[in-house]
């Protein structure tokens, strides 16, 4: 063995005993075969997906699909090459130009995948006399960004003002030359910014703000634009990145601005400049997506209906839950016991969900994380909960022993 | 102005917590090897630290930070710009 692969025994070690322990390998799942935007095979088991984010359920949507073969036969499968040279099809302007008047911004630049979106803003936005004061509970695309680029990077505690302001008002002067971040959704917990009063934080102290709206768009807002809708601040936000791997049922990413100048730094981003630019297929799809997203209250009303259901009837059996109803709900599970058991446990009984291990899980307890999707059924989230129940029954017994 | 041995002995006191194990602790002890904080665990100390001495203290210094040391000299530059 290479010894350059050493390093890593230690983490399979760990990986190997907790497969002992449970029979179940949490990462390294298959899916075998895709049955539907709510169905899978998953080691050899069918059963209901509720942690794919796939919150509209568009994955299946026949205008959807028919917009990406039409575009692979015409366009064909890849574009083989970036934005920069020969990867900008006149469909990634249309989609820049659709995603700007969706969101009344006068730019938008389009990313190969929302991680990649994050990477090239977060890097490039800020330099080295600016400085990030980002929410602890970031995603790792946020972190990763951070890391490329050479602004002074502090953190404030999770949803914490107090604690924001605190920090703004440390920072002096630089203050004003500041990007704050903060999500619309928070991936693992499924709670919220607060972002009213971030925004008048920011306002006091002169900084930017940007929200990543990866797991709000769709979700939240009359017309699903994001928590920034649903707060009413769309002129007072600087930035919105997001993904379309999420409500949009696609691969990809992008960024909006109040400001006309985010065209300027298009070619100054290395995530943007060097590498291949989305396929035709992806483009297509996406384009068909953000205009059934933009009309699609019903489908908002369905997933958040779905979302009632499943939190009311986890709230009933007792768990303790991350937050608020969301189109994510985490299950937090003691510290003690052994997560990956109950996490195969439902899979038993044909439910996958995301098993979150701690550092990942804010707080440090292990997380089962459920996502919804509107295109799940109300007979579907009532199987979800009778396999919690068995999950509830064991944690019991676990706590009694 | 505060001495380095004044800022090593109030982040002995800041890190004690995180140490499972009752150790000694030097300007030489390591943060992560010795005392066992993972990289989240380090970030958290990082927010204590500034509330503690009332200072930005950027991440960005984390690569170059190993022993305790190391971090408190890291801060007596902070304090002393601020």
């Amino acid at each position: 063995m290479s010894i350059l692969l050493d390093k890593f025994r230690l983490l399979e070690d760990k990986r190997a005993a907790l497969v002992a322990r449970s029979g179940e390998d949490p990462f390294h799942v298959v899916v075998e075969k895709v049955v539907s935007s709510t169905e899978a095979v998953v080691n050899g088991r069918k059963v209901i997906m509720v942690g794919t984010n796939n919150y509209l359920g568009l994955t299946f949507d026949p205008d959807c699909v028919a917009a990406a073969c039409k575009a692979t036969r015409e366009e064909g499968t890849g574009t083989t090459g970036s934005r920069m040279a020969n990867g900008s099809y006149a469909a990634h302007v249309a989609l820049e130009n659709e995603l700007a008047a969706f969101f009344n911004c006068p730019a938008a630049i389009v990313f190969s995948t929302g991680y990649i979106a994050n990477l090239g803003v977060l890097s490039t936005l800020t330099g080295p006399d600016d400085v990030i004061l980002m929410d602890a509970d970031c995603h790792a695309s946020i972190y990763d960004g951070t890391r490329l680029g050479s602004a002074q990077v502090i953190r404030f505690r999770h949803n914490n003002i107090e604690d924001l302001e605190k920090r703004l008002q440390r920072l002096d002067e630089k203050a004003s030359r500041t990007l704050v971040v903060v999500e619309g959704i928070y991936s693992m917990l499924g709670d919220r910014a607060p972002l009213r009063e971030i925004v008048d934080v920011k306002h006091r102290y002169g900084a930017s703000l940007l929200v990543d709206e990866a797991h709000s768009l769709g979700v939240l807002g009359e017309h699903g634009r994001g928590l920034v809708e649903e707060t009413e601040v769309e002129s007072e936000v600087d930035f919105i990145t997001g993904t379309f791997s999420k409500s949009l049922g696609s691969i990809g990413g992008f960024c909006v601005s109040r400001f006309s100048e985010l065209e300027h730094m298009r070619y100054a981003m290395r995530p943007y400049t060097f590498t291949a630019s989305s396929s035709p297929s992806l483009i297509a799809s996406t384009r068909q997506a953000l205009q059934i997203l933009s009309r699609g209250v019903d489908l908002r009303t369905k997933l958040w209906d779905n979302a009632t259901r499943l939190h009311r009837g986890l709230t009933e059996m007792g768990f303790d839950l991350g937050a608020q109803i969301s189109p994510v709900i985490a299950v937090k599970l003691p510290v003690e016991g052994d997560p990956t058991i109950m996490w195969g446990e439902l899979l038993s009984q044909g439910i996958y969900v995301n098993l979150v291990l701690p550092p990942a899980a804010p707080g440090g307890n292990p997380m089962l994380r459920c996502s919804l999707s509107a295109a799940h059924s109300p007979e579907q989230i009532d199987a979800v909960l009778r396999a919690f129940a068995v999950v509830s029954e064991k944690l019991q017994l676990e706590h009694q022993s | 102005m505060q001495s380095k041995e004044e800022i090593l002995d109030q982040l002995f006191e800041l890190i004690r917590p995180y140490s499972e194990q009752p150790i000694e602790f030097s300007e030489q002890t390591r943060i992560m090897d010795d005392v066992g904080l993972d990289s989240m665990k380090v970030m958290e100390l990082v927010m204590q630290i500034e509330d503690h001495f009332d200072v930005s203290v950027p991440l960005n210094i984390l690569p170059d930070v190993n022993t305790i040391g190391e971090f408190a000299n890291h801060l007596e530059k902070l304090l002393q710009d601020s």
